[in-house]
Parts: structure tokens; sequence; C-alpha cells
């Protein structure tokens, strides 16, 4: 596939979708969205790309490989339950710090959100490694 | 106690651990460390006396009545002594014997660790606790008689020793579970106390058979005594140590600990006394037509551990007592033997008494011991085995009920005890000079040091029994009986009916031996008849059922497991469907209350779609075709979610769909056309059975609108979600904060399969 | 509109029943991802289905009465996602069985399996 169109379309259309993946990871707590949607969306970007180009050098383009991308991802996710293990609470018991941004409304950062960052970055990484194994050619 | 086993375990484990250098004396190390123990019981001696018993527990599952027991009674010390005791003399004997085979650590390992086990089976105060060390005992006995793995005729036997004694070992299982429920425990000091709560009971049958037959089974009774020989093929340390001193008398020790709870009934007199009686005479009738030397062992440790069981059956004062007593004088002379026949064994280079005789050319020491032994195996004076049999005549003429039957068998079976030790004595020692395949000599302490402590013991005992009444028979006898009795044991117990049933059955051997001796067809003729009577091979029945039992199996697997795939799912919807229909039925009685509408018109029209694209994804015969269907019913179904308030679920069905269909058309690249596999009758039939899972499931659908829900989880997830989660989006706030735990199986889960589709598609041939 | 609903959550039922009987492996993967979509929207109508009235809240709502339950969404977001990993390793398992045997025929697994 070495459509001009397609390349081109291709490489905004990956910044695009890269961009709504980290909105949705971000909004999700209050808004549609969150780690799966993020993750999905990203790993769409992804894909989409590598429709215009060869797979296997995109996969060999990654700066992350998609096991760097789980191990990160479940790394996150275990360092989110620390700071409920510390303060010896329950584990993976939310732990909210709010930090005021005047004259904005005040931001609210959460070990959930930690976690679903953590789930934003396994479910790239599984999706990822799914894809390029799955259509490796022979 | 407890310290003792976990000492038992690890010294276990550290002999993989001892250097080249010393390999050569671990036998004598591990006979010191089993003499230490030794010291250590007999310490305890006065402490147990008098029926007091030390006891330990350790908690461990109280609520189910499983706890860790440990209790030293003076029966459990009897045994214990006789574990540590002639463990370390076999050790001793081991370290000559092994010399030169390959996997000594190994042999080490197994004959210690069951050291351990043993120790832990007499030990136990709780029946549970008593069954795993009595397994362990078991798969122990299996690892050691397949030492020789190499050969096929040891691992049989090893095959089979391990299925009875498992099987038995199930047996008493069930028989310990059955009489806990009844006694509410499975501590035998609350059997003690409930006993007659026990034997009052409608259980107490089948407990009490359950627990026989894994007893008989251990201890090589009627009808299952044929593992016993078959063991034969261990190493001979093992045969001295597991299968005539320790492991097969546990059976025995089960017997008298739960004597007090299970005994004083008919059913426990007339069924071990009769098995005991049956095996004793029978085990001493194969005795002498043997022509192994450790075959005529095995058959006579089976008529002993005959004699033991029956005295334990009988249950007088004076029975159990003689059991207290032969068990030692068994333990004593057999052990010997055991080591004396493998030494011969060793070196000669045979153990078929054709070959052997006049040995006592070249090992005068080891025949004068082997007289000892042989002569208390006979229970002649001034043995300490004379003593026994006296008192087992004693035992006998008072035994109630079968007494004439047990007196005639007994008679019997010792007579034939006399001449097969006469024989012995003979055919090896004595005569003319075998054909063995080398020249013997008696080099080698270690070969002689455990069966000369053995022979003296035996000796001395007999000479002064008042030691072995006071120290050993007295403390046990009151933990069985649970009462006091000065045991008083004497060489000379004056001219009465006993001794002349002594005279008789010396007389009636020594008639039976020199016929043996003198006339060469008469033993010959002897196996003959017995060949020709006993028809029935117990080993052979053993292996038929057993092979049986796996064609059986094999057959059933066959046509149940058949293979095909569609079948197996074919069975499993059929049998849901026919379920769910019947539920259906059963609880028909209610009404459709709401109305069939097709407001909004576009979802109904999505529905329609679905609906055709799904039938077109199901018929068309294009692949493309089919993915693309299932795309459209993919989108469609989020739709739906996103029409009823489910945003997050919309959009990741999106996002899934997507994924799923560019996956798909990749992987299709490489796959054949869909070919017409099936014909049309078996499509008409799938088709049938599919419509009527649809159906059903249609219905449940309608049926699950009816049911009232009420959401107390939601309702307190909904009024969490802002205040103490900070977070609007109620979905999200379940996955990353309420339910994070799930969502983190979840992850795992998909980790999981991308690891599995990673490995089975990465080493690709190219 | 429950109703209707219903009747579809049956024929996709009846379809994947129908496409899991198959010999053809690439059907039999189509058959489950129809059984696992009408699972999901089982799920989702049995749970009570509400148009227009999505689960996002403020301080004050105290109760789910007036939105739709929050809980089975996210039960069947996670059975998608599962679903996904399922039918992906599935058709990787589909594809090396392909590549070993060179045959789309589940009949044929019998031979193998020894």
């Amino acid at each position: 596939m070495n459509s001009v169109i397609l390349q081109l379309a291709a490489k905004y259309i990956r910044a695009l979708l890269v961009f709504f993946a980290f909105v949705a990871l971000l909004r999700g707590h209050n808004q549609p969205g969150g780690g799966f949607i993020g993750g999905l969306l990203a790993a769409l970007s992804i894909v989409y790309y590598s429709f215009a180009f060869d797979r296997q050098k995109i996969r060999k383009q990654l700066t992350i490989k998609p096991e760097g991308y789980i191990a990160l991802g479940l790394l996150i996710i275990l360092l989110s339950f620390l700071p409920s293990i510390i303060q010896g609470e329950t584990l993976m018991k939310g732990i909210w710090i709010s930090i005021p941004l005047y004259p904005l409304e005040e931001l609210k950062l959460g070990t959930p959100l930690l976690f679903d960052i953590g789930v934003f970055m396994a479910v790239i990484g599984i999706t990822l490694l799914f894809f390029f194994t799955l259509t490796k050619s022979r | 106690m407890q310290y003792i086993l976990l000492i038992y375990l690890l010294i276990a484990f550290g002999i993989f651990l001892i250097p080249g250098w010393l390999k050569k004396y671990v036998g004598i190390m591990l006979a010191f460390v089993q003499a230490v123990f030794f010291v250590f019981f007999f310490s305890k001696i006065s402490e147990v006396a008098n029926g007091n018993s030390i006891s330990t527990i350790l908690y461990w599952i109280p609520q189910l009545g499983l706890n860790l027991e440990f209790s030293l009674t003076g029966l459990s010390l009897a045994f214990a002594l006789l574990i540590t005791g002639i463990g370390a003399l076999v050790f001793l004997y081991a370290a000559a014997y092994m010399k030169g085979y390959e996997g000594t650590d190994k042999f080490y390992f197994y004959l210690f660790l069951f050291g351990g086990a043993m120790l832990g089976l007499v030990l136990s105060g709780n029946l549970i606790q008593l069954f795993i060390f009595w397994e362990l005992t078991s798969f122990l006995s299996f690892l050691l008689i397949s030492f020789f793995h190499k050969k096929e005729t040891s691992r049989k036997a090893a095959f089979q020793s391990l299925f009875v004694t498992a099987f038995g070992g199930l047996l008493l299982l069930s028989g310990f579970v059955l009489l806990g429920s009844v006694a509410g425990s499975y501590s035998v000091a609350d059997w003690v106390t409930d006993a007659d709560k026990i034997k009052s009971s409608g259980l107490y049958l089948p407990g009490l058979l359950l627990i026989l037959t894994g007893a008989f089974t251990k201890s090589a009774q009627f009808p299952f005594h044929f593992w016993l020989p078959g063991a034969m093929q261990a190493p001979t340390p093992v045969s001295a140590y597991l299968h005539s001193a320790t492991m097969v008398k546990a059976g025995v020790f089960l017997l008298a600990l739960l004597n007090p709870v299970l005994g004083g009934t008919m059913e426990w007199t007339y069924i071990i006394t009769l098995v005991g009686v049956i095996t004793m005479f029978l085990g001493a009738y194969f005795s002498i037509t043997q022509t192994d030397l450790k075959g005529i062992l095995a058959y006579t440790t089976i008529s002993a551990l005959g004699i033991l069981v029956m005295l334990i059956g009988i249950d007088t004062k004076l029975s159990i007592k003689a059991a207290i007593l032969f068990l030692f004088v068994h333990a004593f002379y057999k052990a010997a033997l055991f080591m004396v026949a493998g030494m011969i064994d060793k070196k000669t280079g045979t153990r078929d008494l054709a070959k052997l005789g006049g040995l006592y050319r070249f090992m005068p020491l080891t025949f004068v011991i082997s007289v000892l032994a042989l002569l208390s195996m006979a229970g002649l004076p001034p043995m300490l085995g004379f003593l026994g049999k006296e008192l087992i005549y004693e035992a006998k003429v008072q035994s109630p009920g079968i007494a004439s039957l047990v007196l005639i068998l007994g008679v019997g079976g010792n007579t034939l005890m006399v001449a097969v030790s006469m024989y012995f004595m003979f055919k090896v020692f004595l005569g003319k000079q075998g054909a063995y395949p080398k020249l013997p000599n008696e080099k080698g302490w270690l070969f002689m040091f455990g069966p000369a402590v053995l022979a003296l013991l035996s000796l001395l005992f007999g000479l002064s029994p008042g030691v072995l009444g006071d120290s050993m028979v007295e403390p046990a006898f009151s933990s069985i009986r649970k009462e006091m009795i000065d045991v008083e044991l004497k060489l000379w117990h004056g001219f009465n009916d006993v001794f002349l049933l002594s005279l008789l059955t010396v007389a009636l051997g020594m008639g039976v031996f020199i016929i043996a001796l003198t006339k060469k067809q008469f033993l010959v003729k002897w196996r003959g008849i017995n060949r020709r009577v006993f028809t029935i091979k117990f080993t052979d029945i053993f292996v038929q059922v057993l092979d049986g039992f796996l064609s059986f199996a094999a057959r059933n697997t066959k046509r149940i497991q058949h293979g095909y795939h569609r079948f197996y799912i074919l069975t499993v919807i059929l049998f849901a469907s026919a379920f769910l229909w019947s539920q259906v039925y059963i609880t028909r009685n209610w009404v459709l209350d709401s109305h069939f509408s097709l407001n909004p018109f576009y979802i109904s029209g999505l529905i329609v779609i679905i609906v055709c694209s799904t039938l077109y994804a199901t018929l068309t015969q294009s692949r493309i075709a089919t993915i693309i269907g299932m795309g459209v019913i993919g989108y469609g179904i989020s739709l739906i979610y996103l029409y009823y308030s489910a945003v997050d679920l919309a959009i990741t069905q999106i996002l899934v769909e997507t994924l799923i269909v560019v996956m798909f058309v990749l992987v299709l690249q490489r796959l054949p056309r869909f070919a017409v596999l099936s014909s049309r009758l078996t499509r008409l039939r799938d088709l049938m059975i599919a419509l009527t899972f649809g159906s059903v499931m249609t219905v449940l659908a309608i049926k699950a609108l009816h049911v009232e829900f009420s959401h107390p989880i939601s309702d307190l997830m909904v009024q969490n979600s802002k205040v103490n989660a900070f977070g609007q989006n109620v979905v999200n706030v379940i996955l990353v904060d309420f339910r994070a735990l799930d969502t983190l199986g979840e992850v795992t889960v998909l980790v999981i399969a991308a690891m599995g589709v990673f490995v089975l598609l990465k080493t690709r041939k190219t | 509109m429950e109703i209707f609903l219903a009747i579809l959550i049956g024929v996709l039922y009846t379809a994947g029943v129908y496409m899991v009987l198959r010999r053809s492996i690439l059907k039999f993967i189509i058959g489950i991802i129809f059984m696992s979509n009408a699972t999901n929207l089982l799920v989702f109508l049995a749970s009570g289905i509400v148009a227009g009235k999505p689960a996002f809240v403020d301080d004050a709502v105290k109760n789910a009465d007036n939105i739709a339950d929050p809980l089975p969404q996210a039960l069947v977001l996670t059975a998608v996602v599962i679903g996904f990993g399922l039918v992906v390793f599935a058709l990787a398992l589909k594809l090396k069985f392909f590549e070993t045997t060179g045959t789309d025929d589940l009949d044929q697994l019998k031979k193998t399996d020894n």
C-alpha cells in the first residue's frame, strides 16, 4: 500500500488520534473516556498509521516496544498502589492531593488517575502486541 | 517431639549436601543420629511408665478438628525405640551393603525420611495426621522397593505394594472420617473418651471394616499378603527395616492404638482373630516351600504379622501382653535374619537355597548369630522367642469363642515355623559345600554388627526377661488396656498344658524338618501340590483386575472423549437448552407486562439491520462479507449501548470492534476460503439446535425484564462517586477506584493473552 | 423495545450456536464473537435500560433510580475488553493450527491429538 494520499493523511490522523487518546484518558474521570478507551485509541492510531507504511518497519521504529508498554503499564499500576500501602490504608484505596490553580478550579490528582494511566499504557502494549504478532508476515 | 520430626526432615535433605569425600560415611553418620534419638526415647521410659503420656498439640485447622497432636505413650515409645534402635543398626548395615551402588544419596534420603515418617506415625495423636504419615510410609516404601528401578520386577513389585497399601490407606481415611463424624473429633484421646458412643453407633461396623482393611493391607494380612514377598525386590536393608521391623507393623500399631476405642466387641474379636490366624498359618505354610532366602523370610514375616494381629484380636490381658512381647521378639530375630540373608547374598552371590550349604566353614560368626536368631524364630529355649511362644499359647488357650480353631491352626503354624527354622539353618550353613558363584568370607564388621547385637539381645532378654517386661512391655500394655498390670516374664512356666503344647510343636516340627531334609522329593512334591491346590495366585488376580479396570476406562474414555470438538459443544448446548427450557416450563406462571413496541423507530430499524447482517454473515460463503457483517453487528450494538445511556461502553465497543475487524481482515489473507464441509442434513440439525437455544435465550431475556432489581451497591457507588472519589463518570470511577482490583485482574488476563499470542506465533517457520 | 431487543439477542445466540457448530475454525471464532455480543447485550438488557440518562453525577445525586445503572455498564465494558483478548487469542491459535496442519477443518484436530 503505497498511496501517497493515505500516507499523508495517516500522519495527520495519527497525531489527531493520539491527541484524542490523551484527552479521553485525562478527562475520563468526569466525562466519557478513561484508560481503556484512551489506550485503544492510541493503539488504533499506530494501527492506522501502519496501514499506510510497512508494518514491520513501523514496529521497529517504535521508541517503546509493545512489551515495553505492557511492562511500563503494569509498573505504573503497581506504583499507584504504593501510596495506599504507605499510608496504611486498605490496598488500592484512592489517595488524592489537590493543587490549587487560581483562578481556575483546583486540580485534583489521585492514585486512580495513576492507575488509569497504567491501564492506558498496558492496553496500548497489549493491543499493539496482538496486532504486530498476528499480522507479522512469514 | 515435633522437633525430632523436623530434625529428621532437615537431616534427610542435608544428605544431598554432604561432600564427596564424606560419602563413604553417610550410613554411619545417619546410624549415629538414629542412635541419639534412640537414647532420647530410652530416657523417656520412666516418664511414660504407669500409663502416662507426654503430649503436645499444635493447632492447625482447629475448626475442622485438624491439629498436629503428638503424644508419646507406652505403646508409641515401644515402637519409637524399635524404629530408632533397629534403624541405627540398619543404617550401619546399609553402610556396608550399599557400597558400590549408584544413587546411594537417594537411598539414604528415602530410608532416613522413612524413619521420620514412621516416627511421626507412631507419635500421632490425631488420626488425620496419622493417615498422612501412614501414606508417607507407603510412598517411601514404594520408592525404596523400586530402588533398582532398571529391573522390571522391581518396578512391578513397587507398584503393586503402593497400590495395595495406598488403596488400604484410602479406606482407612474413609473409616476415620466415618467414625470421626460420630465422635466429632479426630483426636485419639477424644475417641477413647467417646468409645461407647462410637461402638453403639450405626456407623461402627462400616467404620470398623474400613479401618481394619486399611490395617490389614499395611500389615500384609490375608488376602492382601501378596505384596510383601514382592517387596523383597528392595535392597536388603530396606527389607530388614521396612518390611519386617517397622512399616508392616504400622497396621498392628493402629489396631493396638484403637483397641481401647473399637475393641471389646464380637466383630472386633472375630474378624481380627480369624484374619490373623489364617494369615499366620498360610504364611508359615508357604514359607517352607520357598527356595529364595528372602522369600522364606518374607513368608515367615507374614506369619508373624498374623500372630500379632491375632493376639490383638483375642483381646485379653494375656494376649495383649503376648503381642507386645512378640513385637520385640520378632523385630529382633527377623531384622537379624534379613541382614544375615543380605550378607550371604553379597558374599556368595546367590540367595538360592539349592546353591547354598556348608557356609559354617567360611562364616562361623554369622553361623552363630543365625543359630541364635533361628532358635528365637522357632521358639526354642533359652531365646526370647521361646517366651513369646509360650505366652502366645497361653493366650490362645484362653481365647474366647473360636479357641479350638485358633489353637489347631496355631500349633500347625508354629510346627511349620520350627521346621522352616531348622531347614534354613541346615540348608544354608551345614551340609555339603554349595556351588556358590564366589567363595565367601566374613570381612566387614559393619555387616556383622547389627545382626550380632540383635541376636545377643534375643538371648539376653530370653535369659533375664524381667528387664524387658518392666521397661517396655508394661508401659505399652498400660497404654493399650488403660489399666495397670505387673507384667512378669519368666523363662520357665512350669509343667503345664502350654508346655505340653510346646513339646508337641517341637516334636512335630522336627519331624517335618527331618522328612524335608532326608527325602529330597518331599518338598518338590509339596510345591507341586501347592501349585495345584492353590491355583489362585493373588498377584495374578491383582494384575488382571487392574488390567481390566484400565481397559474399561480406556473404552469409556474413547466413547466419551471421541475427539470431535463439535460434538462436545453440541452436548453442552443441548444440555443447557434442556435445562433452561425445563426451568422456563417450571416457572411458567408469569405474565408479560411490557408491550411490544417499535419506538423509537431508529432503534427498531437498527435492530432490523443487525438481524439482517447476522443472517447474512452466517449464511454467506464469502469470508470478507462475513467479517463485514460481523462489523455491522458490533457497530450496531454499540449504537444501542449509546442510545441506552452507556456512553463509555459504546465507545469501547466501537474501538474493539474496529480492531477485531482489522485483525480478521489481516489474518484472513493467510487463510483458505470457507469450504462447505457439512452436509445439508447436518446443517439442518445444527440449525434446529441453534434455534432451540436462541429461542430459550429470548424467553430468558424477556423474563429477566420482569425481575425487580434493588440496587444498593449501585446506589452506594453513585452516592460516593463525586463526593469521595472525585469523579463524575461513575462507570470510570468503578473501573479505576471502586473495583480497581477487578480491572487489575482484567489487565492481567489481557497481558497473559498477549503473551500467549506472542509465544504461539513467535517461533514461526521461516 | 425491550422485547424486540430480546428477540435480537435470540437471533444472535442462534447464529452464534450455528456458527460454533461448524467445522471451520474461523466460523467457530465468529460464532464465539456473536455469542459474546449476545451475552453482553443480555446482561445489559436484564439490568434495565434507560434512554438518555447516562451515569454522570454531581454531589446531589443520592441513588441510582433516575440514571442508568453504572454497575452493569462497567461489568459489560470489562466483558467487551476481555472478549477482545479471547478472540485474538483464538485467532492466534487458529493461525498456528493452520500453519501446522494446513487445514481449517476442526475434525482434523482429532487426528493430530496424539
